[in-house]
């Protein structure tokens, strides 16, 4: 089952068209989106360093998490709303954008990672708490963290790069098969039979 | 005045190799922005504690000294990417309010942050009313934004 039918509705709704025409409602959105990494993606860093014990050692870790955690979840639901809002614009285009399919990836794999350190060593945090470096399952947590959102944050900006775009062919098999593209059989035919 | 020295930035090789470069815009940027993520974290940490928000069981002395590294550290890479940014495209900056808003909001930002944020992020705090503390958060914050603002527009003016 594609995804691509209703992408292709949904560009057709009123709503999608006056976004992604609109001169100043889309950059608006977008900015709202890069700038909320400050306080999304910023707190989560300043978490994962103490996780690591690179920063904030004396703080107990359980403060950190609960002091931060309400600042963290506003950041989050403005990234997904401004980030819904941005595939709303452009949908046909986003989902087969092959940095928007490893963003969605790696955004599922960081939530798996938040869940495995929350049901996980999270869970006997009063046991190290205060621990100055925190233990090897806490550290591994917060640098698969950091790791994640950083990909996560450049593979979004790449999204607006049009190097592996469907309508730029040929693109090798690999990029028209991982960004979903229907190529057309008389190109595919050309491409094959060209040297 | 400025603009043949904005031409001179333009022609000179490393402008010119980040330009003609399929990708290194691209990359530069990306840095850019990674070290966005990491300052943001920085400044709100400290700026939401003198606020009274954050960790707010902790002295403003002791969570600005901890991000102050991390400060300096993402603003190095802030300032030398952005050179590569800039030098990648200084005659469309030159013409580009949003740019000279950023430049003018930044030179405002690290004066205020390395002078009078220092100052009382590193004084004692009893000696200070706390009135203050909301204050220079607030000018911080608001000058802090207006770079980041100013510097996400920069992209779609022109």
């Amino acid at each position: 089952m594609s995804f691509l039918p209703f992408c292709q509705w949904l560009a057709e709704t009123r709503g999608s068209i006056a976004l992604h025409e609109s001169l100043y409602m889309y950059p608006l959105v977008e900015s709202v989106h890069v700038l909320t990494l400050c306080l999304f993606v910023g707190m989560s860093v300043m978490l994962d360093l103490r996780l690591l014990g690179w920063t904030m050692r004396q703080v107990r870790v359980s403060e950190m998490t609960n002091r931060l955690m309400p600042w963290m979840q506003a950041g989050f639901a403005i990234m997904i709303v401004t980030g819904a809002l941005l595939f709303y614009a452009i949908p046909v285009r986003s989902y087969q954008n092959i940095f928007f399919r490893i963003k969605m990836i790696m955004l599922a794999v960081a939530g798996l990672n938040a869940c495995v350190f929350h049901v996980g060593i999270h869970r006997r945090c009063s046991d190290w708490d205060l621990d100055r470096v925190p233990p090897a399952a806490a550290r591994l947590a917060g640098s698969a963290s950091l790791l994640l959102w950083a990909v996560i944050v450049v593979s979004g900006r790449m999204i607006a790069y049009n190097w592996f775009d469907c309508d730029k062919q040929p693109q090798s098999t690999f990029i028209n098969w991982a960004a979903g593209c229907i190529v057309p059989s008389t190109e595919l035919r050309t491409r094959i039979s060209s040297p | 005045m400025l603009w043949p020295f904005f031409q001179w930035c333009e022609a000179t090789a490393i402008g010119t190799a980040i330009r003609t470069s399929p990708w290194a815009f691209a990359v530069i940027e990306s840095v850019h922005l990674l070290a966005l993520s990491v300052i943001g974290g920085a400044v709100l940490m400290v700026d939401l504690r003198m606020l009274g928000f954050g960790l707010r069981n902790q002295r403003v002395v002791d969570v600005a000294r901890n991000a102050f590294p991390w400060l300096v550290g993402s603003l190095l890479v802030m300032l030398v990417t952005g050179i590569g940014l800039f030098l990648s495209e200084p005659t469309k900056c030159y013409y580009s309010t949003a740019f000279w808003v950023k430049m003018i909001s930044l030179a405002l930002a690290m004066t205020f942050t390395f002078t009078v944020r220092r100052k009382v992020t590193t004084a004692d705090e009893m000696a200070l009313r706390p009135v203050w503390l909301k204050v220079v958060a607030l000018v911080s914050l608001t000058l802090w934004f207006g770079v980041g603002a100013g510097g996400r527009w920069i992209g779609f003016s022109g």
